[in-house]
């Protein structure tokens, strides 16, 4: 297996001196789905950020396909980006924006040409099945095919990754499945998958790696893993 | 950049100035007036300071030489004053060229001295003494008043470092007025640019997240910048240039340019003046503006 993400004795404090992330060490594969779990406050949402350098460890090496980003320069950050998708639990979309314009915009911000961006937008809106509201605009959709927005968006540039900070904390179980089936899809295209989750259900039935994370350190670690903390 | 990336820019640039309207309005006025006062003050100083030179150029000390004085006692004479300090060229001017001079110099009224010309000529000899630094003109002059066989002395009794005073005491006035009024515009300018700024921060966010580079988020608050700063000078410039030329024409018209002896700077070349200046001032407030704003935007 071909090593994609890896964490060297990673430590993050915050500025106001909450140790937020302590000493972890973690190897992700290519094509990998890594389940994020964890009580609230114990690191999760830390983890995902440094792997797209929203945070910087205090200490510690992040490399990602080779590169140690803890190491970039801040001009040399955005390309680094383009190799990660990242998804939020509350979209993030642009409200002034069809869907297709949102979708569009990741490719237009990194001066990809038209005849590509057209092509690829059309691509990855019939993959979340949403080809047919590529005029709606956001608040036009339900929450469920927003997130699905989100996501086209976050892989229209083919990353290698996509990073999701609770995707379906804001959805009901039915529009929650809807993303999962769509995160299945894209990691069966090839794409490593990480994604910190609250939800009990869906970890449990849609089996995959599990990493659990308290207080900042990696407590459990299975390949085919459990949700393991109460609903 | 492609050019395509520019009219992305730029359209992202002027909805946001429509988008802003009222912001932009207020900063556009407050480049209107600063440029305005930096246009007139240009128009002044580079005005007063050819004059000033002009004057300088013209600033010699004239020695009328005593009649009786004979060639050798001349000669003495300016050996004297060659030793004086501050003295940068001394020039013999036979009183029948002297003559010449000042017919040339009337113009249309030289008939009536033609006549004087040979034997009838009032003039003395003398001799046309260049300082070094016009201001020593008076201490030469003094000191040469004291040597035989000089008759009289001219220089320009003061009234160039006069001149000189008031050109310094004006530039300082308005330097320091206009870079109050500069500040106050680049002030302006940064916080309409904040306001566009703070209403696009999730864009920001999106695009940096996107692996937008921080050049192609700026550009088009640079963009924005600039337009403030550059739609501030049109007023400004249309105005002066405009009105310099009718002052000029009327000065030209009224003949002022021979009474006085002193040429203004042709309205072309001031509108060019003009034109360079306060595009290039108004640009970089604009500018400066702009980037103030962003830089602290950009820390995603
Ligand atoms: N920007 C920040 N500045 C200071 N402290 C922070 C910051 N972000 C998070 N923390 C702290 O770091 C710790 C870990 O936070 P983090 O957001 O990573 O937890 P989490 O596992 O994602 O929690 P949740 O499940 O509630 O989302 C918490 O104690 C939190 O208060
Ligand atoms: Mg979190």
């Amino acid at each position: 297996m071909i090593i994609l993400i890896e964490m060297q004795d990673v430590w993050k404090a915050y500025a106001n001196g909450v140790m937020a992330v302590n000493g972890i060490n973690v190897h992700i594969d290519k094509g990998e789905f890594v389940y994020i779990v964890g009580p609230s406050g114990s690191g999760k949402s830390t983890f995902i950020k440094m792997m797209y350098r929203e945070e910087v460890p205090t200490r510690g090496k992040i490399l990602i396909d080779g590169t140690d980003i803890t190491k970039l320069k801040y001009r040399e950050v955005p390309f680094l980006r383009r190799k990660i998708g990242v998804v939020f639990q509350d979209f993030k979309l642009l409200p002034k924006l069809t869907v297709y314009e949102n979708v569009a915009f990741a490719l237009e911000v990194i001066e990809e040409s038209p005849r590509q961006i057209r092509r690829k937008v059309m691509e990855v809106l019939d993959l979340v099945k949403l080809k047919h509201k590529a005029r709606f605009f956001p608040n036009e959709l339900s929450g469920g095919e927003q997130q699905r927005i989100a996501i086209a968006r976050s892989i229209v540039n083919n990353p290698p990754v996509v990073v999701a900070d609770e995707p379906t904390g804001n959805l009901d179980p039915e529009n929650a499945w809807s993303i999962m089936e769509i995160f299945e899809r894209i990691n069966n295209n090839g794409t490593t998958v990480v994604m910190a989750t609250h939800n009990k259900e869906i970890v449990d039935r849609m089996v995959k790696r599990v990493i659990a994370i308290e207080g900042g350190m990696i407590v459990r670690d299975d390949k085919e893993g459990v949700y393991g903390y109460e609903a | 950049m492609r050019l395509r990336t520019l009219g992305r820019h730029g359209r992202e640039a002027i909805k946001s100035l429509g988008r802003n309207s009222w912001m932009s309005f207020a900063s556009i006025s407050a480049v209107t007036v600063a440029l305005l006062l930096v246009g007139l003050f240009l128009t002044v100083m580079l005005n007063l300071n050819t004059i000033a030179n002009q004057v300088e150029n013209s600033v010699e000390v004239d020695v009328f030489i005593d009649r009786t004085a004979k060639p050798a006692q001349q000669d003495a004479l300016k050996q004297q004053i060659e030793q004086l300090d501050h003295i940068k060229s001394i020039q013999y001017v036979p009183k029948e060229e002297g003559l010449k001079e000042f017919i040339k110099s009337m113009g249309d009224d030289a008939d009536v001295f033609k006549s004087m010309q040979g034997k009838e000529n009032p003039l003395p000899d003398k001799f046309v003494i260049k300082t070094t630094d016009p201001k020593q003109s008076i201490t030469v002059a003094k000191q040469i008043e004291q040597f035989k066989y000089v008759d009289e002395v001219r220089y320009g009794k003061g009234y160039v470092e006069k001149l000189f005073h008031v050109v310094d005491i004006a530039r300082n006035i308005g330097i320091v007025l206009i870079l109050g009024l500069l500040f106050t515009s680049v002030f302006l300018i940064a916080n309409t640019i904040k306001l566009t700024i703070v209403a696009r921060r999730n864009e920001i966010e999106i695009m940096k997240l996107c692996g937008a580079t921080n050049a192609f988020v700026r550009w088009p608050y640079f963009i924005e910048g600039f337009l403030l700063g550059l739609l501030g000078a049109v007023i400004p410039f249309l105005l002066i240039a405009v009105g310099y030329r009718e002052i000029y024409q009327w000065f030209i018209g009224k003949n002022y340019q021979s009474y006085l002896f002193v040429k203004l700077i042709p309205s072309d070349t001031m509108t060019l003046y003009l034109g360079g200046s306060l595009i290039l001032i108004g640009a970089l407030i604009g500018i400066w503006g702009s980037m103030t704003s962003v830089r602290k935007f950009l820390k995603i």
